[in-house]
């Protein structure tokens, strides 16, 4: 504050700061106030937003068939199992494997032959594909992680298994996801 | 005053930067120790409220521009999806055009105090033409911009103004053709036009931030001017600018806000036309083109001759008159506050002003005053907008050409007060300034 | 020089009210005559709504029955693309529902019923054809017509606009519309109507070329190329309001005022307390600059 010539006598000091904190102090709420909406305007807008659930018919889908998705502007594998393939992948349940997870705590119950994944490798996030691979599920190509067919992470770099959307069957054949 | 710096670092690390990059130094004698007039109105704190302006017009249209789309096809939409989806769009659109509004307001009144105390006479000439380039300069910014949500006025107001440079093919055949197909990118205002628009409407607000660096240095060679005129003569003149003149440019700063605020949130299209609501069509031209009000005036000087081209350097010299103002006034005397004649020519200039700004948003064929009506359409007849706008016109120029360079050959002036402390000293203090009815604490 | 300052003062004075008066009463007192070839039409006064002035909102209940208008009557012609099926479900909108303030509008059961209702163009992943499947709230309202030259083919070679923005987009704003969709009148005697025009008096428009009565009674008002529409018992209201022509018209003024400005409630609101915030920082910040500038003389 000033403390030049002009300075006050005989003034109580608490007194002559109180109005130039409350000024400021509301100064800073304005402030706080004021920057939240230029930081949200960056989250994303109402429409972006529409999209961030989709409901999709599955009814096309044969056994053995994969149909890929987009959402949230990434692709995802719903994936209609055949009996082997869920053997198979039920066998490994308990196999030594780096993200350990049942086959059944990755699909709904009484669903076991929907299994829907989000189709971006755990590793550096390229596009597996199905088919090749020594687990008879996916292969990434670009690193040479190997998933198998409950899209858990059985070879290669990939950390984590491929990861599962929210979704929920919102009648037989059709799935919300999202 | 540019005198020695009091800036003293405190800590090491201040210190050790000060040694480096004396950044604190420059702030503490730019802003926080620096000697000011301490009788400085609030006319003067239009400054302060011009740099918080720039700054608000520089962060949201930097937030815009995450969401705006400068393609022709695009433009309008994506302005409504700012003002529908983007959240807090509409809040951050109305702030900006708002804005550019409330910042030329502000510009208008720190011109008008400028002319009226003098600011613009030696040795603060240099300071006086900075200012005229950022009004230049935020005056294409602002036409820029406008252009940007491609509606009717946009894009005529585009098409208006570009095409006053093919008025030069009476001087030189073929240059103002080949001016404005330059300008356009094409052969008429399109999404060519729209885009260099959009990438030129982003640099300039820095090139304008970077001239009020110099602007604010070349005040802060000689000093503030103050309403008397008064140069500042020792230190009992002044009071440093924190916290005096922080406090009270902030408390200036908040009404211009109340006004600000009351614009965005409850008239946010009051300055705007519903016809640029209207996506731009290049086939059907709005009834009535007019340009946001901030340019009326100058719009009217425009359109007060039937010649296109003396038209466009009569408009082109009504904006020059600010840059040759410190040669043009001959008065020895600084501040009109003593100088009693020159007051009431500066009150016509400003009301011939605001007549132009009127006389620009109105059609030019429309009557003023009507004195009859023509027999074959049974339209009346009279004293035209245009008209008017040629006697306010002159008078503009006049007052620039010949009443300043006379008045101060042939005004009487009243007595000048010896220091700017000598007003507010009791009588018997230092030599009051004679003549009974000069009493320079009132304004003019 | 005293004597003649004031002689100049006083002379001035008297030059100065003079000066200011006739330039006065030249801008602000004489109304502007239009000059020829003028667009006229006539004010749109007299109406009201419920979101008028700083306090007002909209009515939800009058917003349902205007989107009942718009989809039973000027969707016909009339696109309004800017907007999609979930903007109807967002807070302040005609279906939101207050009881899920929390639920997204894209998953409203309200605008997914709605969006159901029209098909639009899509293209079919298996085959690459042009199909036409229902609309989910994600998309934009289904125009009438699939583009401009349809839309001009269908209606005589005018172009019904997209109704948007229209309650900005036009001077007078939803009282405007409220005063055209009500307002046509039979051409007074002397005026030629061109084919497929209509004479409304609130449309602008120049009227000089279609009139061959006295020249300065030149009728205002213009020619719209669309027919009345609002009658009564057009639209049956879910709410049993009357359906009156002036209820019918009011409704779809006040749905269109929304769809031009949906975050209007919002924005009073938020102006409400930011005006309030302001006004108690500028007081303190006021009486912290009079305790700083209390000793120095100035």
């Amino acid at each position: 504050m000033a403390e030049t010539a002009h300075e006050t006598h005989g003034e109580d000091p608490h007194r002559r700061d109180f109005i130039h904190i409350a000024a400021m102090a509301t100064g800073a709420v304005g402030v706080a106030a004021t920057a939240w909406p230029f930081i949200d305007q960056m989250n994303p807008s109402a429409d972006t937003l529409a999209l961030a659930s989709i409901e999709q018919d599955i009814s096309k889908v044969t056994p053995g068939q994969q149909l890929v998705v987009l959402w949230r502007g990434k692709p995802v594998f719903v994936r209609h199992r055949t009996p082997a393939e869920i053997a198979a992948a039920v066998k490994d349940d308990h196999a030594d494997m780096r993200d350990p997870a049942t086959d059944a705590s990755r699909t709904k119950p009484g669903k076991q032959e929907w299994l829907i994944l989000i189709g971006v490798c755990t590793h550096l996030g390229c596009v597996p594909s199905f088919g090749t691979g020594d687990y008879g599920g996916w292969f990434c190509p670009c690193h040479g992680s190997v998933y198998d067919t409950s899209g858990r992470i059985r070879k290669g770099p990939a950390p984590k298994n491929l990861e599962l959307p929210d979704y929920e069957f919102t009648g037989p054949t059709k799935v919300k996801i999202g | 005053m540019s005198g020695h710096s009091t800036y003293e670092p405190k800590t090491a690390f201040e210190r050790w930067l000060d040694v480096r990059l004396p950044i604190l130094r420059m702030a503490h004698d730019t802003a926080i120790d620096f000697p000011t007039p301490k009788n400085l109105n609030y006319w003067y704190t239009f400054g302060g409220i011009l740099a918080v302006c720039l700054v608000i017009q520089i962060v949201s249209g930097l937030v815009l521009a995450m969401h705006y789309v400068a393609n022709s096809a695009l433009a309008f939409n994506s302005v409504e999806h700012i003002m529908r989806d983007v959240n807090h769009g509409w809040m951050i659109r109305y702030i900006h055009a708002n804005g550019a509004s409330m910042f030329f307001l502000a510009v208008y009144v720190h011109i008008a105090r400028g002319l009226y105390y003098g600011s613009y006479k030696a040795p603060r000439e240099i300071l006086w033409l900075l200012g005229c380039v950022i009004y230049l300069l935020m005056m294409a910014t602002a036409f820029m911009g406008y252009v940007l949500p491609w509606g009717q006025m946009s894009y005529y107001g585009a098409v208006v103004i570009t095409n006053l440079f093919s008025a030069f093919d009476r001087l030189i055949p073929g240059v103002g053709t080949a001016i404005t197909t330059w300008l356009w990118g094409g052969f008429a205002v399109d999404n060519a036009t729209l885009n260099r628009f959009f990438s030129l409407h982003y640099l300039l607000p820095f090139m304008i931030a970077g001239v009020v660096g110099l602007h604010i240095w070349a005040l802060h060679v000689p000093g503030n001017n103050n309403p008397t005129g008064v140069d500042v003569k020792s230190k009992e003149d002044t009071v440093p600018f924190h916290p005096y003149y922080t406090v009270k440019d902030g408390f200036a700063i908040l009404v211009f806000l109340l006004l600000f605020s009351w614009f965005v949130f409850f008239a946010p299209e009051a300055l705007g036309h519903a016809d640029n609501q209207v996506p731009a069509n290049p086939l059907v031209t709005p009834i009535h083109i007019v340009p946001e009000w901030y340019f009326l005036p100058f719009y009217a000087i425009l359109r007060a001759v039937p010649d296109k081209l003396v038209g466009v350097l009569l408009m082109f010299s009504a904006i020059a008159m600010l840059f040759l103002l410190p040669w043009l006034d001959t008065s020895k005397v600084r501040s009109m506050r003593y100088r009693p004649m020159a007051r009431w020519f500066f009150l016509i200039f400003i009301a011939a002003t605001l007549g132009l700004g009127w006389c620009g948003g109105k059609l030019p064929d429309d009557v003023v005053i009507a004195v009859g009506r023509d027999a074959a359409s049974g339209d009346p007849t009279g004293f035209t907008v245009v008209m008017l706008s040629r006697v306010l016109a002159a008078y503009y120029f006049a007052y620039f050409l010949l009443i300043l360079p006379l008045l101060g050959l042939f005004e009487k002036t009243l007595a000048i007060p010896e220091t700017i402390s000598t007003p507010v000293l009791p009588k018997g203090g230092a030599s009051m300034p004679s003549g009974a009815t000069a009493s320079p604490e009132k304004k003019g | 020089m005293t004597k003649l300052s004031m002689g100049f003062q006083a002379a001035f004075s008297r030059v100065r009210v003079g000066l200011l008066a006739t330039l006065a009463a030249a801008l602000l007192g004489a109304a502007v005559q239009p000059a020829s070839a003028k667009t006229t039409a006539r004010e749109a006064e007299g109406v009201s709504f419920s979101f008028d002035g700083p306090f007002g909102v909209f009515d939800q209940a009058e917003l349902q029955r205007g989107y009942k208008v718009y989809a039973e009557v000027c969707s016909a012609c009339h696109s309004m693309k800017l907007l999609s099926y979930r903007d109807l479900a967002q807070p302040g909108g005609p279906f939101y529902d207050p009881k899920h303030p929390n639920l997204p509008p894209a998953q409203s059961p309200y605008a997914k019923a709605i969006a159901a209702q029209y098909k639009v163009a899509d293209i079919d992943h298996d085959t690459g054809d042009a199909i036409e499947r229902p609309a989910t709230p994600a998309d934009h309202f289904r125009s009438p017509f699939p583009n401009e030259y349809a839309a001009r083919a269908a209606n005589g070679g005018a172009l019904p606009p997209d109704l948007s923005v229209i309650a900005r987009a036009r001077e007078g704003g939803p009282a405007y519309i409220y005063k055209l969709l009500l307002g046509y009148e039979d051409a007074p005697k002397g005026m030629t109507v061109p084919d497929g025009k209509y004479y409304n008096p609130y449309m602008p428009g120049d009227m000089g070329s279609f009139w061959s009565g006295p020249k300065d009674k030149v009728p205002e008002g213009g020619f719209i190329s669309m027919a009345k529409q609002l009658t009564p018992d057009r639209v049956q209201f879910d709410d049993k309001t009357p359906s009156t022509a002036e209820n019918e018209a009011h409704a779809v003024a006040t749905f269109l005022a929304w769809a031009a400005d949906p975050h209007m409630v919002e924005r009073k609101q938020t102006g409400l307390a930011v005006m309030l915030f302001l006004l108690v920082f500028t007081g303190l910040t006021y009486l912290s600059y009079r305790q700083i500038w209390r000793n120095v003389s100035h």
